[in-house]
């Protein structure tokens, strides 16, 4: 679904007169193979590359070096432009910098109105998509009463009613509360689940990783580790020197082991590290 | 006691049809030198509260006092209480707007009428205890990571020397470790400078962790205002107001179900390893 070989991407920067002054390499020498209705997280510090790959999944940015292709299409290729964003479709941090309409329903239909898709096509395509992310019966509300939690459905309905193959989410969940975070998260894991979409996941709450099917870590800019969510939690100090974290059961499993409890490593879930202290006794 | 709320409530555009009711009868002491942590979800009040507290919105009703003197009384000077209580907003980085880091902090005690020298002396002192060196002084403020850019923004109000710092979400999108360092300063702030801190956030666990009093907010009204073990024993009821308790906490809810003879009312990991553990030794 998304392929990258050895991609590079430098921000240069530029003085008064146009000369180069600077260049930065925010990706660096990044390959990977994302198959068809994988979820994927990716994790990494501030800076270290994470959202800058991400925008090239939807041609937002084209590589400096190497090549991306989604579903097979080079996006360097001005001419695939349209479809790859057609197949995959992103979110951001901020839900009020996406809704643009003045209604619910409109805004999710923007996107396909957009793409030239027949109106009657469009109705129903807004209905599933709101269907979705359970958010049908706010079809006539205002974008602005609703919560954090509601308003990045909504941004997430806007992107499914364009079809993609894939979403794209950039800290979906980084401005709300515990209730609209598990809103958000509940609704990816059943796009990716029912619907099939293949999801990319950034964040920065580990707990979100949990359910991903790979995690990969990055850092300056290059893929420093790659494996399942269990496999990754499991180098606890490895993580941190990458200024990441684990998920809180997994901290207070790996705090018990250094004090002496016989625990297995990669326990990920509460359910997993009270199951484990019981089998002990 | 610093700041005192009685009262107090706030009605957002009052007698039209998008009038909505902020705050209801807010009764508030934030004692001097308190860390105080303020949980609500969106749209709780949580914000429109911290603003009352520096005088940037006035209540429709009711009396704040600072150190007891009425802020709303004919002539009290809003401009010193506001460099006496400083806020610092959400993704304050959008507020840096200075050609480098050193300038951008001088900005407010520049604005107390503060000499260049001293203006720099203080920019440097919050710099420092933001952790940020020397080699910053001169960079675009445009140029750092989010957790430079960050705390370039809290030492901008540390400048000013308040005596209360109230911080709305401090670290929304830094990643874990960012994180971490920004709350362990503003502990370390209020440990060293016996800083008054109100810290508005959304994640339970960095409440747990670090403030020794939760205000929550439900529908404009304090719904609990306790420690954190006996606002965290009502997890029930913050789940059905859109919030939780720290992940702790409910495996230790889950191990006593087990007949784990742990503290349930732990919050934080260190609480939960130890009791654990002991109960562990009883066990075995």
């Amino acid at each position: 679904m998304i392929q990258a070989d050895s991609l590079v991407y430098e921000y240069t920067r530029y003085d008064e007169e146009g000369r180069e002054t600077d260049v930065t390499r925010a990706v660096d020498q990044v390959s990977l193979d994302i198959k068809k209705g994988d979820f994927v997280a990716i994790l990494g510090h501030n800076g270290s590359g994470k959202s800058t790959l991400a925008k090239h999944m939807n041609a937002i940015l084209t590589p400096t070096g190497g090549t991306m292709w989604v579903d097979g299409k080079d996006t360097k290729e001005e001419e695939n432009i349209w479809e790859v964003r057609q197949s995959a479709g992103m979110v951001f941090q901020n839900p009020d910098n996406q809704i643009i309409g003045t209604v619910v329903e409109e805004d999710v239909g923007f996107g396909p109105e957009n793409m030239g898709v027949p109106t009657k096509e469009i109705w129903e395509r807004v209905e599933e998509s709101l269907k979705a992310v359970k958010m049908l019966k706010y079809r006539h509300h205002s974008p602005n009463k609703l919560s954090g939690g509601q308003k990045q459905r909504v941004a997430i309905a806007g992107v499914v009613a364009m079809h993609p193959q894939c979403i794209v989410l950039d800290e979906p969940t980084a401005m709300l509360d515990p209730n609209g975070r598990r809103e958000v998260i509940r609704t990816v894991r059943a796009l990716n689940h029912v619907e099939e979409i293949t999801v990319i996941l950034i964040t920065h709450y580990m707990e979100e990783v949990i359910y991903a099917d790979k995690v990969i870590v990055m850092d300056q800019g290059r893929i420093v580790m790659k494996g399942t969510p269990r496999e990754i939690f499991s180098q606890v100090e490895k993580l941190k020197s990458y200024r990441l974290d684990v998920p809180q059961a997994t901290l207070l499993a790996y705090e018990l082991k250094k004090a002496g409890v016989k625990l297995p490593d990669g326990i990920l879930t509460r359910e997993e590290l009270v199951e484990e202290l019981c089998r002990l006794s | 006691m610093s700041i005192k709320l009685e009262h107090v409530n706030y009605i957002y555009s009052p007698e039209t049809a998008y009038e909505i009711h902020a705050l209801r009868d807010v009764n508030l002491e934030i004692g001097q030198g308190e860390f105080i942590g303020l949980i609500g979800h969106t749209g709780s009040g949580k914000s429109t509260l911290v603003q009352h507290l520096n005088g940037l919105v006035k209540a429709t009703d009711g009396h704040v006092y600072f150190h007891g003197e009425d802020i709303y009384a004919h002539g009290y000077d809003m401009k010193k209480l506001r460099s006496r209580v400083g806020l610092v907003f959400q993704y304050p980085e959008h507020q840096l707007f200075e050609v480098d880091v050193l300038s951008d902090v001088c900005f407010g005690p520049k604005n107390q009428g503060l000499s260049r020298e001293e203006a720099e002396e203080r920019a440097k002192e919050a710099l420092q205890m933001v952790g940020l060196s020397e080699e910053f002084y001169k960079q675009s403020p445009f140029e750092l990571s989010g957790g430079q850019k960050r705390r370039a923004a809290i030492a901008g109000v540390l400048a000013m020397e308040p005596e209360v710092l109230i911080l709305d979400e401090p670290t929304a999108g830094l990643d874990p470790k960012g994180r971490d360092e920004i709350l362990d300063q503003i502990s370390a702030l209020h440990r060293e400078k016996k800083i008054t801190i109100v810290l508005v956030s959304h994640s339970m666990e960095d409440v747990a962790k670090y403030v020794g009093r939760i205000v929550v907010m439900n529908q404009g009204e304090v719904m609990y205002d306790d420690t954190p073990r006996e606002v965290f024993r009502h997890y029930k009821e913050l789940e059905e107001v859109g919030l939780a308790a720290p992940q702790v906490t409910y495996m230790m809810h889950a191990l006593k179900e087990k007949g784990f003879a742990v503290d349930e009312d732990a919050t934080t990991i260190e609480e939960a390893r130890d009791t654990i553990l002991k109960s562990l030794r009883g066990r075995l």
